[in-house]
């Protein structure tokens, strides 16, 4: 235990990590049930009263995204794969990794504090003032959660960027490092340049709540709109260091499951260069419909189209390396291949979001509601799950049960889209707002939620059924081969399983016609 | 060179099968409801072309290139510099062009929304935790939204407290309302009939209540409403003792 807690090793913190992200999404997944049950119909059901339904509209939001999402890709897997991948014993800075691994914990424990303080915050994961300085509720927690998680994620950001740069295995040039590392590389440079302002605005929110400054409040000179500028110059950038991440870690799963290296390895990092250089260009799309300049609402309208064309050049690599492949269907490439539809579902769906005509009717409807879910949460959710099976054996020296493992998928994938389907259909159709407990002006979406309820209980039952497999595999499972999907990359190759302290026996080197994708 | 020929040929095929956008509307008055719908529906035969595509060919690959035995390994093509080339900038000008596409099209309907026909009645909109109220030019006040049919609308907004959004489903545009500025926008309300306008600006405990009715009349009838409305908000405005129970007026 004492090992567990204390440990300076990448790969325990990322397992940490790991946990840590997964309890965070085991909570925030009941909020959604709950939330879910209460829109099932009109009119106050489960929840007692609609702040209890707003804390667990916050509570999800936030621990969704900066309790499991982020930290599930920049803690677990740039954890426990980073230096592997690289041919590293471990990270640059070690002792800091354990920091920043303890502040992320930290920010869990300050983030579920939620349901034992009195005046649990009511903000949305968003935090917009001045609501968020006038509401009774206890919004300094969070901005500590912020705050803390927000720190952990620079502390990483610093580490894993140092790592990348100079712990590479001799011999090992930019162009011959796994796709996850270069994702990771300019997602971490996107979350190293654009966290701090999430913190500054935090804590202008925090100095107008409880020291009485007026940043936000409009009578005393301040502006509103001050905020939800700061607020998404961070979090658009954000999504990409979900997305980058999350678009690595799936390179690995579909070539190594097509036995076919990266179809146009070099255009796809030209791609991620590129998401990096437009990601700051586009936050105002978020404000669509907050009253700002027509003139930065077209070009911004631009802006965000253009993102189609670095993901558009990342796709066709994925689609390229199923070319000619030799495919194989394990647990992990199910995710894999679901992800590909995911990622077309939620990618294509934001185009009319980028539109600003269109954004006016749905802009906070329920169609935006399902395609942020569809291409940042569930689709980075499937990624981390496909990983988390991929590594498995690396991980724990053990199999998870395929059969298993592939019911629990079906369950997944089918739950996730009926329930966000209907969200889409109602979201155009009767412009359902999102956020409301209750729709008591649109009874024609009573059947909708019905199936979106539904569709939550698959997932509920597939998620647990998942879990269970995990645990059980780690602890019971069958020994795993050392290299059961035949990757060519360093950690399956060079090091055993699960490594121990210090990863590879011996130092690796590189030559230069090597890379992570040579399959035999 | 094989791939670079196939993707333009590709190219083509999206590019053509996309059709001419129509532009919406064809009376006087652009309704950006009507355009919306119009232009929605290009939008989404263009998402389904795309992913389509993407689609069947996903599938095709991934049953066609299964693994015979378990030892097999790809022959995923190894590209040329020119190949490389050729697979990075054919589809970025295609995605590029297709955007500017949507943008165009985007920023046309955009200027409808935005650009107010000059004989729009004009309501002033305050938001507050949790209701609308609005008054129009003659002092008149209501916490129902009554317009004449027929005639565009504009409202100029602002709220006492936090930010709230404007929304109309039914005229499919909506406009955020915040302290300290006034943000507008205008809807074309052309047949009589009711609608509600709701808040989709998180604003607190009763966000999803905090709806109001819309009621587009006959031109005579709002006309005859917004007088005797405005005699009624007169004696009140100019500082006079209501003649009526206070609060009854409104």
């Amino acid at each position: 235990m004492k090992e567990w807690i204390f440990t300076t090793d990448h790969k325990r913190v990322g397992i940490l990590y790991l946990i840590g992200s997964m309890a965070a999404f085991a909570v925030a997944g009941i909020m959604a049930l709950l939330m879910r049950a209460e829109q099932f119909n009109i009119g106050l059901g489960v929840a007692s009263e609609p702040t209890q339904y707003n804390t667990w509209l916050y509570f999800h939001g936030a621990a969704m995204i900066l309790g499991f999402l982020i930290p599930g890709l920049t803690g677990f897997a740039a954890n426990y794969l980073i230096p592997l991948m690289i041919g590293a014993k471990d990270v640059a800075f070690p002792r800091l990794n354990a920091l920043s691994l303890w502040l992320f914990w930290m920010g869990i424990v300050v983030a579920l504090l939620t349901f034992v303080i009195p005046d649990a915050p009511d903000i949305m994961w968003t935090g917009y003032p001045p609501y968020s300085v006038k509401t009774a509720g206890n919004t300094a927690f969070y901005v500590f959660t912020v705050h803390l998680i927000g720190f952990s994620s620079i502390l990483g950001a610093v580490n894993f960027l140092t790592t990348i740069i100079y712990m590479r295995a001799p011999g090992m040039g930019w162009m011959q490092m796994n796709v996850f590392v270069w994702s990771l590389f300019t997602g971490l440079i996107v979350q190293l340049v654009f966290v701090p302002v999430l913190a500054a605005a935090v804590t202008l929110l925090l100095f107008d709540k409880y020291l009485g400054t007026h940043f936000f409040d409009a009578a005393a000179g301040g502006d509103v709109l001050l905020y939800q500028n700061l607020f998404w110059f961070y979090s658009h950038p954000a999504v990409y260091v979900i997305f980058l991440p999350a678009m690595g870690l799936l390179f690995e799963i579909i070539s190594t499951n097509a036995k076919n290296r990266p179809f146009n390895y070099n255009a796809l990092i030209v791609g991620m260069c590129g998401i990096v250089l437009i990601t700051g260009e586009v936050w105002v799309h978020h404000l669509y419909t907050s009253g700002m300049p027509d003139w930065i609402r077209i070009g911004q309208m631009v802006t965000t189209l253009m993102i189609s064309v670095p993901v558009g050049v990342m796709v066709i690599s994925l689609w390229g390396t199923l070319y000619k492949g030799a495919i194989t269907f394990n647990t992990a490439m199910y995710y894999g291949v679901s992800c590909l539809f995911l990622l077309l579902l939620g990618g294509l769906t934001g185009i009319p979001l980028a539109m600003t005509a269109l954004d006016l009717h749905l802009s906070e409807t329920s169609f935006i509601h399902a395609h942020f879910h569809f291409i940042m949460g569930i689709f980075a959710a499937f990624v981390v799950f496909g990983s988390v099976y991929f590594y498995f054996p690396k991980m724990t020296g053990r199999m998870c049960n395929e059969a298993l493992g592939k019911l629990s998928f079906w369950l997944n994938f089918i739950g996730v889209n009926v329930t966000f389907w209907p969200l889409f259909i109602i979201g155009v159709k009767y412009g359902m707002p999102r956020r409301y407990y209750d729709y008591a002006r649109i009874p024609e979406a009573v059947p909708y939620h019905h199936v979106a309820t539904f569709g939550a209980v698959l997932v509920a039952l597939g998620i647990t059924l998942m879990l269970v497999n995990w645990i059980y595999g780690a602890i019971k499972g069958p020994k795993a081969p050392e290299n059961p999907w035949r990757s060519a990359s360093l950690e399956w190759t060079h090091a055993a399983s699960p490594p121990p302290h210090g990863n590879f026996p011996a130092p690796v080197t590189v030559s230069s016609d090597w890379t992570p994708y040579n399959y035999k | 060179m094989r791939y670079v020929s196939a993707l333009r040929i590709l190219g083509a095929v999206a590019l053509t099968a996309v059709p001419a956008f129509a532009s919406g509307g064809g009376g006087e008055i652009a309704d950006p409801a009507h355009g919306w719908d119009v232009l929605w529906e290009h939008v989404l035969l263009d998402l389904f072309i795309i992913g389509g595509l993407f689609a069947v060919v996903a599938a095709y690959w991934l049953f066609k290139y299964r693994a015979d035995s378990p030892t097999e390994v790809g022959t995923g093509p190894t590209l040329t510099r020119a190949q490389m080339f050729g697979w990075t900038l054919i589809p970025a000008f295609i995605f590029m062009a297709d955007d500017f596409y949507l943008a165009a099209n985007g920023w046309t309907l955009w200027n409808t929304y935005r650009t107010v026909p000059k004989d729009a009645l004009e309501v002033k909109v305050t938001a507050s935790m949790w209701s609308w109220s609005f008054e129009y030019d003659n002092g008149a006040t209501s916490d129902v939204l009554k317009v004449p049919a027929g005639r565009p609308v504009v409202l100029r907004m602002t709220s006492e407290d936090v930010v709230h959004s404007f929304f109309l489903p039914k005229h499919r545009v909506k406009e955020d309302v915040m302290p300290g500025r006034v943000t507008y926008l205008w809807f074309y309300p052309k047949e009589a009939g009711k609608t509600y306008v709701t808040c989709t600006e998180f604003c607190g405990a009763q966000h999803a209540e905090m709806n109001a009715d819309v009621e587009a009349i006959p031109a005579e009838e709002f006309n005859t409403w917004l007088a005797s409305a405005g005699a009624k908000a007169a004696p009140a405005a100019a500082g006079e003792q209501p003649a009526t129970a206070p609060g009854s007026a409104l």
